[in-house]
């Protein structure tokens, strides 16, 4: 299966993909997670992957970065297969990525100010003072008040902790940035200032961005293209494992049920699913209960 | 979706409870083999980048103030009234014999080859062992290992190295505290409260108790630090998800480290008597 984009201004940059997952297949032990996954991306595109709890939305992420290694296909930046690399040029190539994490990820045991210049103190020779003077733009521009530098990371809340997660994973000008559910547990309108952020990041020059969520507002405010991943164990083996790709107004137009279930937040089949398994589990409690005093 | 064998599957009768046994001692040598020899990865990629890249001074030395500075006190303690544990226990055999004035040797010598050293490394084990377990399996399970690798950096070289150097150059200076408090309170408590001439007491530990003693302890200690801190790290590094798994990656840590300081103090004692013959061939010096 080949997701094209479908925005005419992407497809002529997207000769060379930046970002390309062929065939990609990721197993746990004996469970398969993702299968035969296919899809490009293009320098300055924005991709959100969409799909329920448990659809490998996450770990399609992560092996885009090489945290996970694929048990089939691969990945390549640039035309470079991440898995052909050597542990150092991995590194050195995921200096051209930003990951923002669903729970921030940030150090624990370092400030805010730290944590940010992390990446900049590890791969470059930037001058501490300089440093510094980046550290406080970069919170400048994901909207924290400079007061939180000097602050550890328990001291900030859900919303702020995003934002400097998000700031960290620009230090570096990076031609990519990943985000794993970057609105999950926020409030609505943290939610909207964080959406606002990823647009600005896609004003910055020539910086993709691949944004896993199952929030449709994020993915109707952000997207040029999406593609909706759904859970293997409920797909017969033919069946491709992306059931949708295209622009948000697309998905909203969408006739399939798979499609319409998630967009419209409907529990549908699930629902008979949880009372089938519940009445299975009295039945089975019923049993043993029978069983002892018998 | 591949469903799981319905017990009706499994043979019955013995042949099926053979099989199963069977089939469950080779789960047990294969994954106790894989464990083993994921730990020897982690313990050579470990010591691979001690050489690859010199350690950043802001992050070596608050390891090295967490290892050994706040362990001195417990470790102090321990040592003190093992010691004194020791004399109450050996006077009753010996004022039996006659031999009280010799209580300074066996509890010195005890104290220096054995009790010191294991001691500490315990005491290690159970205080900054358990912790680092901990520590690293929180940043296992809040993703900030897999952040440090996002961001091009080796978690190894930034969480486990300063770990490991802090409990190898730690644990000696560790060890000698252990053995002094332990000198100190089995000479207060023979001395002080059972009244053993201190001439005597001091004198026979000098005859029997030598620098070699003493630097056996010290050297058996490296290899405790150096086992506590790749038990742990690996234990944290390979944590489960959520509160659990943190809290069974802690227990883990502490349990398989002191079985290994065991393991690692009879197999390092009887080559280390072997070379102590080697180099003093009239045979071992006797007590009694």
């Amino acid at each position: 299966m080949h997701a094209t984009a479908p925005n005419p201004v992407i497809e002529a940059v997207a000769d060379q993909p930046l970002l390309r997952v062929a065939s990609l297949g990721v197993r746990f032990g004996s469970q398969h997670v993702l299968r035969d996954i296919t899809l490009d991306l293009a320098a300055g595109e924005t991709l959100v992957i969409l799909g329920e709890s448990g659809c490998g939305k996450t770990v399609l992420l992560k092996s885009m970065i090489g945290l996970v290694r694929p048990s089939a296909g691969e990945v390549a930046f640039e035309g470079r297969s991440l898995s052909r690399l050597s542990d150092r040029q991995l590194a050195h190539l995921r200096t051209r990525y930003g990951f923002v994490f669903q729970g921030a990820a940030l150090f624990d045991s370092l400030t805010i100010a730290d944590n940010i210049a992390f990446p900049l103190r590890e791969h470059t020779r930037i001058p501490e003072k300089e440093v510094r003077e980046i550290v406080a733009s970069l919170v400048d521009e994901v909207g924290l008040p400079r007061s939180v530098l000097v602050k550890k990371p328990v001291e900030l809340s859900g919303g702020m902790r995003k934002r400097a997660g998000l700031a960290r994973a620009l230090a570096l000008d990076p031609n990519l940035v990943l985000y794993d559910e970057p609105t999950t547990g926020l409030d609505p309108i943290m939610t909207d200032v964080i959406n606002e952020l990823i647009l600005r990041v896609r004003l910055r020059p020539n910086v993709a961005s691949v944004v896993v969520t199952h929030d449709m507002n994020t993915a109707r405010k952000v997207a040029d293209r999406v593609i909706m991943l759904y859970p293997l164990f409920r797909l017969r083996p033919d069946e491709s494992q992306i059931v949708f790709s295209g622009t948000p107004a697309d998905l909203d137009r969408s006739n399939d049920p798979r499609i319409r279930q998630f967009v419209e937040g409907r529990a549908g089949s699930r629902l008979m699913e949880l009372q089938e398994e519940q009445a299975l589990a009295a039945a089975g409690v019923a049993a043993a209960v029978e069983e002892q005093s018998a | 979706m591949a469903s799981a064998p319905s017990p009706s599957a499994v043979p019955g009768g013995l042949t099926g409870r053979l099989a199963e046994l069977i089939a469950g001692l080779g789960d047990f040598a294969i994954a106790t083999v894989a464990g083993i020899g994921d730990v020897a990865l982690f313990s050579l990629r470990t010591v691979g980048w001690i050489f690859a890249r010199p350690q950043r001074r802001d992050v070596l030395l608050p390891n090295f103030y967490r290892i050994g500075v706040m362990s001195l006190p417990v470790v102090a303690l321990t040592g003190l009234f093992i010691g004194m544990v020791l004399a109450v226990q050996s006077f009753a055999q010996f004022k039996a014999l006659g031999l009280e004035t010799r209580l300074g040797s066996v509890i010195n010598l005890s104290l220096v080859r054995e009790l010191g050293p294991v001691l500490a490394a315990t005491m290690l084990a159970g205080r900054v062992g358990s912790a680092m377990a901990a520590e690293l399996g929180t940043m296992r399970v809040t993703e900030q290992i897999d952040a440090l690798e996002s961001m091009g950096a080796n978690p190894i070289y930034y969480l486990v190295v300063p770990r490991f150097l802090g409990c190898l150059f730690l644990i000696p200076s560790l060890t000698v505290m252990a053995d002094f408090m332990g000198v100190l309170g089995g000479y207060f408590y023979s001395h002080v409260l059972l009244g053993i001439d201190h001439h005597h007491y001091w004198a026979n530990s000098r005859e029997y108790v030598d620098v070699f003693d003493f630097l056996m302890g010290v050297f058996k200690s490296l290899f405790f630090g150096a086992a506590i801190a790749l038990v742990s790290c690996h234990h944290g590094f390979h944590c489960e998800p959520g509160a659990e798994g943190v809290g069974k990656a802690a227990t883990n840590a502490f349990v398989h480290s002191f079985v290994l300081i065991l393991v690692l103090d009879l197999f390092l004692g009887i080559w280390l008597n072997n070379v102590h013959d080697f180099f003093r061939p009239e045979g071992p010096r006797r007590l009694l």
